[in-house]
């Protein structure tokens, strides 16, 4: 390769990257979220020590039709999920007799708030936790219950309703103490080249976020709407899911739903989104 | 025949697509001179026609996903990753693009996102059923090489 042509390469490269990072700012739409009035930030500045300037919302990366079915509960399709798990709750189930409600007498609304600060240091297990081990852990413990499986139905439905009650607050995760190397462990995992195709979450989601990957507007990876309804699912499916979902695509071998590496980067990931609203449940495609 | 040497020609027969061709170069054994491959992997000039639908499969090249190509009208949603590869033969010479494709790194440097398509070290964890293998084969990179080839402006 002679001289000239070299420099050229490197001149296209930074006049590259360069428009990617206007394109990353420039390509989510500028619609906005209201659902029943309550207004939901999808766009917020972000924190200094965030790669990116702006947050966004997945969901001002999808198609019109996708965002007017999170914008109307009765469009919803999360919603049927939802309205079995407010059934689910007064079901006595295990040994204690008991149901959810005979502890929360409030209903799920006693909830609201819980699922911006996931996940949360947990003392006694010395280990952060998710939603889906605390609703196992006050199945197994307190209602002498079988625990659900992570993707099971009822899992998925109760986790929907619980988030739901946080609807509109902000994203606002511990990062710091005893979640410190938490915290850098889905940091490293975040930035990790992984599989054949030898990606790292860093290359799609803040690399390149706002370009098209074929027919996918890639968006910043946020967290803040699970679980989601995803089209292409047909149905609610966990954040573990998800990131199991995109080490597959590159073909690396996922970790378990659950595991402590998925915890980490949950954690990370969800840092990534501080102060966007929690849109839970979400629809994407 | 016996049973036994039956049950050899098999597995013989069975080896054969992924044994070194006398000719094929395996992908530890692939020489960067000056940042380009001279040779072809096969020993063969590559079939552009093939190339193409190496390109275009999902399950090959998937050079779609992340590449706007005009050439490929029939196809919708090109991906805007990576640069458009209209005209990509005008900026690069044929060992060049070889070397891209085999090899992305050792050319547009370790952060690029674009995969290797003929190593077999990759990154952490990769899944069993692709531990140890190339995303191509020697054939389909120079098919595909040979299609980059004709994308002149």
């Amino acid at each position: 390769m002679n001289l000239i042509r070299k420099s050229m390469v490197v001149g296209g490269v930074i006049g590259l990257s360069l428009t990617m990072g206007l394109a990353a700012q420039a390509d989510p739409d500028e619609d906005q979220l209201i659902i029943d009035g309550q207004e939901i930030v999808t766009e917020v500045t972000a924190a200094p020590d965030s790669p990116f300037e702006t947050l966004y919302s997945g969901w001002r990366y999808r198609s019109d039709e996708t965002q007017s079915l999170q914008a109307d509960d009765f469009e919803n399709p999360a919603f049927g999920a939802v309205d079995q798990a407010i059934e689910q709750f007064e079901v006595v189930e295990g040994a204690a007799g008991k149901s959810c409600a005979s502890c929360h007498e409030g209903g799920a609304e006693e909830f609201a708030g819980l699922r911006a600060k996931l996940p949360r240091w947990n003392a006694e297990i010395g280990k952060p936790e998710t939603l889906e081990h605390i609703i196992n852990e006050c199945r197994t413990e307190r209602m002498q219950a079988e625990p659900w499986k992570w993707e099971a139905k009822a899992m998925l439905g109760m986790t929907a309703l619980i988030g739901l009650q946080s609807r509109g607050m902000p994203v606002d995760v511990q990062t710091d103490g005893e979640m410190t190397p938490w915290f850098q462990k889905g940091k490293d995992l975040y930035y990790t080249r992984v599989g054949q195709l030898d990606m790292s979450c860093s290359n799609c989601h803040e690399d390149n976020s706002g370009n098209m990957i074929r027919a996918d507007h890639l968006s910043q990876g946020q967290i803040n709407g699970f679980p989601v309804y995803r089209l292409k699912w047909n149905g609610l499916g966990s954040i573990h899911r998800r990131f199991k979902g995109c080490m597959d695509n590159i073909r690396a071998k996922p970790y378990k739903r659950g595991s402590d590496e998925f915890v980490a980067l949950e954690l990370y990931v969800a840092s990534r989104g501080q102060g966007l609203s929690v849109e839970t449940p979400a629809v994407r495609n | 025949m016996s049973l036994k040497s039956n049950l050899m020609m098999a597995l013989f027969l069975a080896a054969a697509p992924t044994a070194a061709w006398a000719g094929t170069i395996a992908p530890d054994d692939v020489k960067f001179e000056e940042e380009t491959i001279v040779m072809s992997l096969t020993g063969e000039p590559g079939d552009a026609a093939r190339g193409r639908e190496v390109f275009v499969n999902r399950k090959l090249g998937n050079c779609l996903a992340c590449h706007v190509n005009a050439e490929i009208k029939e196809q919708l949603f090109h991906g805007e990753v990576g640069p458009p590869l209209d005209g990509v033969a005008d900026r690069w010479e044929v060992p060049e693009l070889r070397a891209i494709v085999v090899n992305s790194k050792i050319i547009l440097g370790d952060e690029t996102i674009m995969p290797s398509f003929y190593r077999v070290k990759n990154g952490a964890r990769t899944a069993e059923k692709f531990e140890g293998k190339t995303i191509l084969s020697a054939q389909d990179v120079e098919d595909v090489v040979a299609y980059l080839g004709t994308l002149k402006e």
